[in-house]
């Protein structure tokens, strides 16, 4: 028998890892339940009406009637589907979307792993979501599922390159891709975050953001009112449900690198101050990275209670004629910036 | 056996035989999936060697771009007609490909750095090879990196001039002029009465 394997500390570092997955994973589950809730009520709102309101008070017991209901429901293979790769899409959404979290910090010293190229992995995985999207389009064998699969692959691709841009704007300024070593640079207080040197480059991530997570409005990739529902259109039940889970996990990682790279994560707006020394509250910690990362989940909901549905071409317009130029010129003007001597 | 080792057998099988189902499949979908499968257990191997900049770079450029679109091609091919015809000339020009590739590959594994001997010596902790290879690629290699971006550049004008058609009765939008469209352009208001058509 090898020597790792009768090593104990070995597998402790092994279950360590699984433990810490499982604290990240199964909160990470219920708040993806509840953001449907919350994404039902406040839409509703936004529309004038009450939304979900009758499964418990006030309709808060409507996502777990929801996960019921898909859990118990039978899964059709379309006839002539690619069965395998039918069941594998899923699978292949949901993957990269969890797995993306690893790297995140939630705290100081509070992340599952804090590996040197952290910003490279989160983009090279939210990049290898498309793939769960596009083989679910192909294997379903319908003119529908495929259409939206090919408009998502185009999609995706164009954004791509301009989210990998605006993230170049933050490695310039804290001159490293750890995430950690990303948010101790912007430490100082609210002014010291770079959201403020990167204003350009923080809007063009977000709005790629909402666009590779398909989310209105740009989700010509399941437009109903053309594809009936897009990629997805044959999947019912549980395999459905991995869809919507990898969907909404996609968002809330989006919504909390935007507060980790632009809004400086865990630390407090008034770190430093005075004020912050006095209430421990107010001071760093993990509440701040929670509610800068509830504020953008709420700006998904919001863009799709506010903006109608960009046509596909408007989508390939934005994307490359006014996207990539805006955060090539950015980069060039930090650039320059650099080299007169200005720093962070 | 070392923990290392038996990662590496794995990884090495899985990658033998995604690259032998890219190239035997005949449905061309699944071709370009095992190609993925491939390079992305490349990029594992990649990591092993504790390379894991460029590991990540290949799963980010190769799987995550180039080869998303290559999909998106091969998926308008028709399902169930997989289209690749066996010609004789081709096989000619593949075969000598190959053993042209096979006769560089050798060469290269019997060569001293790939020895089993030539190993590398343990990298210090605060070693990262990110920061060691942009200083050499901006530095020692600056010309030859400059070189490689016109070619691409050029590659993509190429591309672009190529395939570019300007057909003089396509209709084209214009966002500027149709964003400032107003109420007034579009609408009017008349008082119920019906009116001679204008």
């Amino acid at each position: 028998m090898p020597d790792w394997m009768t090593d104990l500390s070995v597998w402790l570092r092994v279950g360590e890892i699984l433990l810490g997955a499982m604290v990240i994973l199964l909160p990470l589950l219920a708040v993806v339940a509840y953001y449907t809730y919350a994404e039902r009520k406040i839409v509703g709102f936004i529309q004038m009406r009450l939304g979900p309101s009758r499964v418990g008070p006030r309709g808060l017991f409507q996502p777990i009637a929801d996960v019921l209901k898909l859990l118990t429901k039978e899964v059709v293979l379309p006839a002539q589907a690619s069965r395998g790769l039918f069941l594998l899409a899923p699978l292949a959404a949901l993957v990269p979307a969890l797995g993306a979290w690893a790297v995140v910090p939630f705290d100081d010293g509070l992340w599952l792993a804090n590996i040197d190229a952290g910003l490279l992995y989160v983009l090279a995985l939210t990049s290898l979501g498309a793939y769960g999207i596009i083989i679910a389009g192909w294997a379903s064998n319908s003119k529908y599922a495929l259409l939206g699969a090919m408009r998502q692959a185009a999609q995706v691709v164009s954004y791509e390159i301009a989210m990998g841009f605006a993230l170049v704007g933050v490695l310039m300024l804290s001159g490293s891709l750890n995430l950690a070593a990303i948010v101790q640079a912007q430490s100082g207080g609210i002014l010291d975050w770079f959201f403020l040197p990167l204003l350009p480059l923080l809007l063009v991530y977000l709005v790629s953001g909402v666009a590779e997570t398909n989310r209105l409005p740009f989700d010509v990739v399941e437009g109903e009112s053309e594809l009936v529902a897009g990629f997805h259109v044959e999947y019912s039940g549980s395999a459905f449900a991995v869809f919507f889970l990898a969907e909404y996990s996609a968002m809330i990682l989006i919504s909390a690198l935007t507060a980790t790279l632009f809004f400086g994560g865990w630390l407090s707006p008034l770190e430093g101050t005075q004020i912050a020394q006095a209430v421990p509250v107010l001071d760093s910690g993990i509440h701040w990275w929670l509610l800068k990362t509830a504020f953008f989940m709420f700006c998904f909901l919001w863009f799709r209670g506010t903006f109608p549905r960009y046509r596909y071409d408007q989508i390939m317009r934005l994307g490359w004629k006014v996207f990539i130029p805006v955060t090539l010129i950015w980069i060039f003007v930090l650039g320059a910036a650099r080299y007169a001597g200005f720093t962070g | 056996m070392a923990f290392q080792t038996l990662l590496f057998y794995l990884f090495g099988t899985v990658l033998l035989a995604a690259a032998a189902a890219a190239v035997t499949l005949r449905n061309m979908v699944h071709a370009a999936l095992s190609l993925i499968l491939s390079f992305f257990t490349a990029a594992m191997l990649w990591m092993l060697l504790e390379a894991e900049f460029l590991s990540i770079l290949l799963v980010l450029v190769y799987i995550g771009a180039v080869l998303v679109l290559f999909l998106f091609v091969v998926m308008m091919v028709e399902r169930h007609t997989p289209t690749i015809h066996r010609r004789r000339n081709y096989r000619i020009v593949a075969s000598a490909v190959a053993a042209v590739m096979v006769a560089e590959l050798g060469m290269a594994l019997l060569a001293p750095d790939f020895s089993p001997t030539a190993q590398p010596l343990p990298a210090p902790l605060e070693y990262s090879n990110t920061k060691a290879l942009g200083s050499v690629l901006y530095t020692d290699y600056a010309l030859a990196f400059e070189a490689a971006a016109v070619a691409l550049l050029v590659a993509i004008v190429g591309a672009i001039a190529l395939t570019l058609r300007v057909r003089p009765d396509h209709h084209r939008q214009n966002p500027a002029r149709q964003s400032r469209v107003r109420k007034q352009d579009r609408l009017r208001l008349t008082d119920g009465r019906s009116e001679p058509p204008c």
